[in-house]
């Protein structure tokens, strides 16, 4: 798929054959699992048709082709002609071909799919008649696409003084916004974790320059450590943080220790298997970790020994009693929501100073060009350990908060899925940026849980969304890298090249 | 001795499945040099056409197994090829020249994609399909264990075994396989030379496609049950034969695979069968630690 240049037009003939070649193709993709549906009945199963999606499916794969190309090629008018029209019939077929067949919904079947494209299709004739108002419709190349990106990021970066505190004055005030209701605070306090955990993350990923595919075993480690030493040993949550960051950490020693001089994809493939073993000890192991039944009824977290909870269990004080306050049970949210904030902002100030420390220099170092390292006797191993075992601290920290906040965990929490999610926060947002793993989070997390309706389409969404973002801009959102030191200061603060 | 003769039928079948996704694994790395992480998805994809085609054969009335069998197999090669060919086109291509971990993203995004369109489409619940091939040979009939080789493990062991000296022939033989391997050392001289190197790609990805539909259908033969979830596991397992038996050599991957079955089913067979993906993943690590490009792999030289 190269870039048309400017002035090149395809001709009638190529468009249809290619559009042609489109339409065969998604024919052949939803002739057997869209046209056919294995349906459970009594007795076994039964084989349902429905090839009028197939239809649809193709027909609209050839319409969507050609308009395209025409896009490309900046024959805007043409396609706001053809693809308005297109928008107009599937909103009146959603709308209105329901009267003939009450039993579905045209074209497809799904309520869902039909808005969606039709907002795909609105937006594209959209964007053509923008482009013929302006300039004749000159899209973008890609090349002049990362740079414009690039320079937004740099922008961003430039501002991310102002930004950084601006966000964090938000979070400080949100739980006492007019609109915060307990759902709102639920989705901040699940952002926020992965935030946290994008930053620690990042630690490995962006500084150290490790492919890490098994972040979620150290999650994991963390939060059974904390169920585990509140369950046996009967200590409060912040007593036990440390101790899980420390046996989460303990655990990044022991698999980084074989491993950690293994190239880029050999290490993301035993991560993700070391992944997997953390997973499935935990599921088989039932009389320490209560296998797929899971660890239930962890203890809360305490502000400074007073509980957040309506009667104090035996001998404590709680918290609206002891400021004589009426109980509400949205304190706790509030609480949680401030406790993750700080462990969260805890995480940004240490990669932040941590950068600026030799320690920090070396694995920026070492992600540029281990054999230089190596040339100047840095000993790669244990530099790398450093990033790997703290990154895992992170995450440790991040588990026993889960595992607080939820006040109940199995393995099924721990499946590889989290740790791709994480993994697609940092580089969505960029490498090594701390705003861009901020915003990647909020964007495939936060929105998301928005549309909790639409929860069957919600891992398909967040699917497609990872890959046309990594399609459209491939560095990551606000990816753009400053040299930490320069020899020569570029003239004038703030001026970006 | 009877036992152990059962778990290496059952290790060499199991390892056939293995082996045919592995290959997918190791070709397109050893071409672009990325973990195609969706390959797991498009194995699942094959079994679910597989069984789609067998239910539709016999609505059809076309009963007699052999022809099912011929068809099905046609039907989920070509049209599983045709997803293998769309997932290069839509989340490779585009980020030929990106940062690895870009194309690493868009590969689980397109996992997760997939996972979720088969489960919209075909729902959640396992899909069973009764055995279609029954009965065996039996040996050792007077000694204290009786050993069966199924005629579904013959057929998949014969099956996987011709599909791989095809293999093999077309990679080392033909003009496309030239191909293939002028692109795997040096994509770019490779384009110099005249050799449509996007094609080229493409194919390897269909190639890769077809041998894993295979795969999806030996499964549900074998296993009789699948759901949208399989893809996963065997797809991390046949990563980890390719890279056991060293990333980007295809017999690498044949032996991986092999290898991965049989540790599988000894360990099931003789320690615990919950530990068994954990035996794996142990006796990855081990060889990695000792052998860092794996069991058939060459050393990298870096250049400075």
């Amino acid at each position: 798929m190269s870039e048309a240049a400017a002035a090149s037009i395809t001709p009638t003939r190529d468009m249809l054959r290619d559009a042609g070649l489109m339409a065969v193709v998604v024919f052949g993709l939803s002739f057997s699992l869209v046209g056919f549906k294995i349906e459970d009945v009594p007795g076994g199963l039964a084989i349902l048709t429905r090839f009028d999606g197939v239809f649809f499916a193709t027909a609209l794969a050839f319409l969507g082709r050609i308009g395209v190309i025409m896009l490309r090629e900046q024959r805007a008018l043409p396609i706001a002609i053809t693809a308005l029209p297109t928008a107009v019939i599937i909103l009146l077929l959603q709308l209105f071909a329901g009267d003939l067949d009450p039993e579905r919904t045209y074209p497809f079947r799904s309520t869902v799919v039909n808005w969606s494209l039709f907002s795909v299709t609105l937006a594209m004739s959209l964007r053509a008649i923008w482009l013929t108002w302006h300039h004749g419709g000159a899209a973008r190349s890609r090349d002049a696409r990362e740079k414009a990106m690039d320079l937004v990021g740099a922008k961003v970066q430039d501002a991310a003084r102002f930004i950084g505190p601006a966000l964090l004055g938000f979070a400080l005030i949100l739980p006492f916004l007019p609109f915060a209701d307990r759902r709102l605070l639920d989705i901040g306090i699940l952002v926020l974790t992965y935030i946290m955990l994008g930053w620690g993350l990042n630690i490995v990923v962006g500084l150290a320059g490790l492919l890490d595919l098994g972040y979620v075993a150290f999650y994991a480690v963390g939060a059974y450590s904390y169920a585990l030493l509140a369950q046996y040993f009967d200590l409060g949550f912040f007593l036990a943080l440390p101790l899980a960051g420390i046996l989460a950490a303990f655990a990044g020693i022991l698999l980084g220790f074989p491993v950690l001089r293994l190239r880029g994809d050999y290490l993301a493939i035993v991560t993700l298997g070391f992944g997997e073993i953390i997973r499935i000890i935990l599921l088989n192991w039932y009389t320490f970790t209560g296998g797929p039944d899971g660890i239930s009824g962890i203890p809360r977290p305490t502000f400074f020994g007073l509980e957040l909870s309506k009667r104090a269990s035996d001998g404590g004080d709680t918290f609206h009693t002891f400021f004589g306050l009426t109980y509400s049970p949205i304190d706790r949210i509030i609480f949680l929501f401030y406790l993750i904030l700080a462990m969260a902002m805890l995480t940004n100030l240490f990669t932040l100073r941590i950068r600026k420390l030799p320690i920090g220099r070396a694995w920026e170092a070492l992600r540029e060009d281990e054999i230089a390292c190596r040339s100047l006797g840095m000993n790669p191993r244990n530099t790398k350990l450093t990033a790997f075992s703290i990154g895992a601290m992170f995450g440790g920290f991040g588990g026993s908060f889960f595992a607080t906040r939820q006040g109940f965990i199995s393995p099924e929490s721990f499946t590889f899925i989290e740790s791709a999610v994480i993994l697609a926060i940092v580089v969505l947002g960029g490498m090594g940026s701390q705003l861009g793993v901020v915003f990647a989070a909020i964007l495939l997390i936060g929105l998301p849980e928005f549309f909790r309706e639409l929860q069957q389409y919600r891992m398909l969404a967040f699917g497609l969304a990872m890959v046309m973002i990594m399609v459209w801009r491939p560095s990551g959102l606000l990816a753009h890298r400053e040299p930490t030191l320069r020899l020569h200061p570029p003239p004038g603060k703030g001026s970006v090249k | 001795m009877g036992y152990f003769l059962q778990q290496l039928i059952n290790g060499v079948s199991l390892g056939m499945i293995y082996a045919l996704i592995a290959i997918g694994y190791t070709m397109v790395y050893g071409i672009i040099g990325m973990i195609n992480f969706a390959h797991g998805e498009i194995f699942m994809i094959g079994a679910f056409i597989s069984i789609i085609t067998f239910m539709v054969l016999s609505l059809l009335g076309i009963g007699w197994i052999p022809l099912a069998l011929v068809i099905m197999l046609l039907a989920t090669t070509i049209l599983t090829s045709v997803y293998g060919w769309a997932l290069e086109r839509v989340a490779y291509r585009p980020l030929r020249n990106s940062p690895r971990l870009a194309a690493l993203i868009t590969a689980i995004g397109m996992s997760i994609f997939l996972q979720n369109y088969v489960q919209l489409l075909q729902g959640a619940r396992v899909k069973p399909l009764q055995p279609l091939i029954s009965g065996g040979f039996r040996f050792l009939e007077g000694g204290d264990f009786v050993v069966t080789l199924s005629y579904l493990q013959l057929f998949i062991i014969v099956l996987t075994i011709v599909l791989m000296l095809a293999f093999t022939y077309l990679i080392n033989k033909t003009a496309l396989g030239r191909a293939q391997r002028a692109c795997q050392q040096d994509l770019g001289m490779a384009g110099l030379i005249g050799i449509n190197v996007d094609r080229t790609i493409s194919l390897t990805f269909v190639m890769g496609a077809t041998l894993a539909s295979v795969a999806g259908l030996i499964f549900l033969l074998n296993y009789g049950v699948i759901d949208f979830y399989i893809g996963f596991l065997a797809g991390v397992k046949a990563f980890t034969a390719a890279v056991l038996g060293g990333i980007g050599s295809l017999p690498g991957a044949m032996l991986g695979g092999l290898l991965i079955g049989l540790i599988e089913a000894f360990w099931s067979a003789y320690f615990t069968v919950e530990y068994k993906d954990v035996a794996a993943f142990a006796i990855l690590v081990l060889v990695l630690i000792f052998r860092p490009t794996g069991l058939l792999g060459k050393p990298d030289v870096e250049k400075v």
